[in-house]
């Protein structure tokens, strides 16, 4: 999953994983299972929206950025169109900022005025919901869509926001200490797939 | 007062020599000097050097005028705890002690304090370097050290006639403070490499070494002598020691902080380390050390220089220059000079108390320590250590720039004609 | 981590590149219809201004406001040293407001260091008497970097004029030679540095024969005030000597950029003409001020570093 989302002042919680050591648990998706997913989230998307000629997909940085191309080139090759993707970097918006080092992760850019069409937010994992929390604030600045959606790889629970996902690859259900780890070729520059990790040492893990 | 006080068990060091002996005062005067005295009253000096008292031929007591930052009751009980019995207050006092009044009354407050205050008096008239002082007058009190310190004599022609006039008055020395203003005009540090690091502007040395080669000339065209105030660089004490091989009746002075910091300390922008003339190099640190080695220098003297607390809350530029001397004055001597070798305990006794009463002619300060002499004395333990904390000084201001830093040799009494003015380190009044 | 900003030698390389990418992305921030993040919202920052230069409060003014923090302006006159209020009173007595940064211009070398050493809150200098100007120097960095790429190294860079009484020349040559410019200070020995230990610079009296070789030329402000301290004959001669005339920039290369940290001496450091001409990036260095301060403000109150 993406580091941002899981930010918190909290010794049980994933942000605070790097003093731990984590081991591998399971492999969720192979990269057959994700190349579905993404086909699939990718005609929801343009199912729920009547086409895509109003779509613009914005990534979250960073593998939501690559998710959202890749959404972007499945949509072209069934209906022939290209659809606008841009990239938001939410670091400035986020809400624990002076909790812990913040950084940009990479320059926003949308390449339409996103005033009347329907923005189509896309992240890799879903989890405390902060980041998309974020990522609605920094929207805001851009213009004021007809709607917003959210498109997700992986919902794994526990959120602290009430935000849901309209398109989800997978519900996976998570201990709170775990970590959902996405990998894609372009960003991770190995092979597809995503993957369970959890600390080495599982005591005082708590239940989901 | 008992009828006799016996200081036992010390090693007693003056300009004599040195010897293990017990010193017996009565009414004020050492009566017997040799083992096995007994007294009515007895003063411990085991482990301890037993010294004519110190004698400060440069002290700040900021009264009147400032007496916020020091007055001559606190200024003398901080020299009595630094170990000193004799004190020549500088005239830059408010008013400045140029008249007769004004050196009167630094002289009748001198008398009720811990410490034998002596009064510099002015060369010029407020100091200004335009009109004499009335060098007679301030003469017939006692003056014999003159001087405009905190502003250098700049006219060559008036610092000529100053030296001329003195020549008519016995035991007068004209002291300057060598700083050229017009080098020194807006510079608050030594201009060098910390001051072109910082941006702070700089003093620079020739500043300092351009008015000692005049004032050498002068003194050699007059036959005058002249004294140098806290002298501080390199080229200032090389003209010094031609000065007085060729037999010129020039003495000097060095500042404890001159052979102890450097310019390098300015680096925290504190102006604890802010004073005319500034913090210097590394070679000139190296330089005043050879100096005071080698006799060229005549003097430790503290330009002790009390400011209060929130003159030194300003930003560097904006403080006004000087820095506490009197209580760390014999820990640094011995710590910076003694204990590495650059002269011997009894060298440096003599730069702290019988050459610098020389240089003012203060006949009672100074020593011997022998029977029929004023027993102005200093008892200290050579060894102990001690680390300064400002919030202990005597002094009534805290700008020491040495908080936290441990000196050995530890002021243990001070006699002030028989009187123990500090007895284990504790001012008695 | 950063807790203030009063020196650029307070900052490794990493840490210079570090500001400068934040500087940039802050630089896209800035160039929004909305140009303001929420990033520093509920902070306060003061600037507390001994010196007039409305320029340089209005930067970091603008720099706060646009990270969403709530700004304090603390205007002091000569004449509130006359009053006896003591430095540290004042910035204790600000401290006490509650206030997480503290901008400082003061004439005097090293105030925001003491102001530092007093208080808690974080502390921007933002010049002090002739010692430094970190974030002039911060953006003339993340000026060149644009032009130039992110190193730059080897890049030749002359700064003209008084860098002697300069914290512009301090701060900037020391963090152009720290990304690896090669830089030369360029004036009559009266306006050069009294000792060049701790300056990365090499020094010459000749503009003329360093022209040809020069990838950016940076040209101080002459102080009009200055002139009754006679560190040079007259304004005519200077121009004359050391003015980036037009003859002179006709010798440049063509793609050399001229910079200047302003306000400018028209027809005396720099001819009119050149000031707006093709090679001159003095407006985009006013433009980039704004975006460092963000970055230095979003650095020091935004990172989460222990505040002690």
């Amino acid at each position: 999953m993406s580091a941002p989302d899981a930010a918190q002042p909290n010794p049980q919680d994933p942000a605070t994983r790097e003093g731990g050591r984590f081991v591998f648990r399971a492999r969720v998706f192979s990269p057959e299972d994700l190349r579905r997913a993404h086909t699939r989230i990718a005609h929801e998307i343009v199912e729920r929206n009547h086409g895509a000629e109003q779509l613009v997909l914005v990534g979250l940085y960073t593998r939501g950025v690559a998710i959202a191309r890749r959404l972007g080139e499945v949509i072209a090759g069934f209906e022939g169109l290209e659809v606008a993707v841009g990239s938001l970097d939410v670091a400035f918006y986020r809400d624990d900022i002076g909790l812990r080092p913040v950084q940009p992760l990479g320059t926003t850019e949308v390449p339409v005025d996103v005033g009347g069409r329907t923005v189509v937010l896309v992240d890799d994992v879903l989890f405390t919901g902060r980041t998309v929390r974020a990522a609605l604030d920094a929207l805001t600045e851009l213009g004021r869509p007809r709607a917003v959606q959210l498109a997700v790889l992986v919902d794994r629970g526990h959120r602290e926001l009430p935000i849901r996902a309209d398109f989800v690859g997978k519900n996976l259900p998570t201990k709170r200490a775990e970590d959902v780890r996405v990998r894609l070729a372009e960003v991770d520059g190995t092979e597809d797939g995503i993957e369970l990790w959890g600390p080495a040492d599982p005591a005082g893990e708590e239940e989901a | 007062m008992p009828e006799s006080l016996l200081v036992r068990g010390g090693r007693v060091v003056d300009a004599t020599g040195e010897r293990a002996a017990d010193v017996l005062i009565e009414a004020g005067v050492v009566v017997a000097v040799e083992p096995g005295l007994h007294g009515d009253e007895t003063l411990d000096a085991a482990g301890c050097v037993v010294a004519p008292g110190l004698v400060d031929l440069h002290t700040h007591l900021r009264e009147p005028g400032h007496e916020e930052a020091e007055t001559i009751e606190t200024g003398a009980r901080a020299a009595a705890r630094g170990g000193f019995t004799a004190v020549v207050a500088m005239p830059n006092t408010e008013p400045a002690q140029d008249d007769p009044a004004v050196v009167a009354a630094v002289l009748a407050a001198g008398a009720r304090s811990t410490c034998d205050v002596r009064a510099a008096g002015c060369i010029t008239r407020g100091r200004r370097g335009t009109d004499l002082a009335p060098m007679g007058e301030l003469h017939a009190l006692g003056v014999r050290v003159f001087t405009d310190d905190g502003a250098c004599v700049e006219s060559a022609a008036m610092m000529r006639r100053a030296l001329e006039y003195a020549g008519s008055l016995p035991g007068a020395v004209v002291a300057q403070h060598a700083e050229d203003a017009a080098l020194c005009e807006g510079g608050h540090m030594h201009e060098g490499e910390w001051s072109s690091r910082l941006g702070i502007p700089g003093r620079p040395a020739v500043a300092e070494v351009s008015v000692v080669a005049r004032d050498c000339l002068l003194a050699e065209l007059t036959g005058t002598p002249v004294h140098f105030l806290h002298v501080s660089t390199e080229g200032a004490i090389a003209l010094i020691r031609d000065a007085k091989q060729r037999g010129l009746p020039v003495t000097a002075e060095a500042a404890p902080h001159h052979f102890t910091l450097t310019d390098a300390e300015c680096a925290s922008f504190d102006p604890m380390f802010k004073v005319h003339p500034p913090l210097r190099s590394a070679a000139d640190v190296a330089a005043v050390k050879i100096g005071l080695a080698d006799g060229t220098i005549d003097a430790i003297a503290t330009d002790h220089a009390p400011h209060a607390p929130e003159t030194k809350e300003r930003p560097f530029e904006e403080a006004p220059p000087g820095m506490l001397g009197l209580e760390t004055a014999l820990g640094l001597t011995l710590t910076e000079l003694v204990e590495p070798g650059v002269v011997s305990l009894s060298d440096a006794l003599a730069l702290l108390s019988w050459r610098p009463a020389a240089v003012a002619g203060l006949v009672d300060h100074g020593g011997p320590v022998a029977p029929g002499r004023p027993a102005h004395l200093v008892v200290f333990d050579p060894a102990a250590t001690w680390t300064v904390d400002p919030a202990r000084l005597a002094s009534k201001a805290r700008n020491t720039p040495y908080p936290g830093r441990t000196l050995t040799g530890r002021v243990r009494h001070t006699l002030r004609a028989g009187e123990p003015v500090v007895i284990d380190g504790e001012a008695q009044r | 981590m950063m807790r203030h900003l009063l020196s650029i030698d307070d900052l490794e390389r990493s840490d210079l590149d570090e500001l400068l990418d934040l500087g940039e992305s802050f630089l896209a921030v800035t160039r929004r219809d909305i140009p303001k993040v929420p990033a520093l919202r509920g902070k306060t920052v003061v600037s507390l201004f001994y010196e007039d230069s409305t320029r340089t409060r209005l930067s970091f003014e603008t720099a706060a406001k646009r990270l969403s923090a709530d700004t304090m302006a603390f205007s002091v006159s000569g004449s509130s040293v006359a009053k006896g209020e003591s430095l540290r009173d004042t910035v204790q007595t600000i401290e006490a407001m509650g206030v997480d940064a503290v901008v400082v211009r003061h004439p005097s070398a090293g105030a925001p260091h003491r102001v530092a050493t007093w208080i808690d809150a974080a502390v921007v200098n933002a010049g002090d008497g002739r010692h430094e100007h970190p974030t002039q120097a911060l953006l003339d960095a993340l000026t060149l970097r644009r032009h130039r790429g992110i190193g730059l190294d080897g890049a030749r860079v002359a700064i003209i004029g008084d860098a002697r009484h300069s914290r512009v020349a301090r701060s900037t040559a020391k963090a152009f030679a720290a990304l690896g410019a090669e830089v030369t200070l360029v004036g009559p020995p009266t306006l050069l540095p009294e000792s060049l230990i701790g300056w990365p610079v090499a020094t010459t009296g000749d503009f003329d024969e360093l022209l040809p070789s020069l990838d950016v030329v940076y040209l101080l402000r002459i102080q009009h005030e200055r002139q009754d301290a006679t560190l040079f004959p007259s304004l005519r001669e200077y121009t004359t000597r050391y003015g980036l005339t037009v003859e002179r920039a006709a010798r440049l290369k063509p793609d050399t950029l001229i910079m200047h940290p302003g306000p400018m001496n028209r027809g005396v450091e720099i001819a009119a003409e050149l000031a707006e001409g093709p090679g001159s990036v003095i407006t985009e260095q006013v433009a980039n001020g704004v975006a460092v301060r963000m970055a230095v403000l979003y650095q020091l109150l935004g990172t989460g570093a222990p505040v002690a």
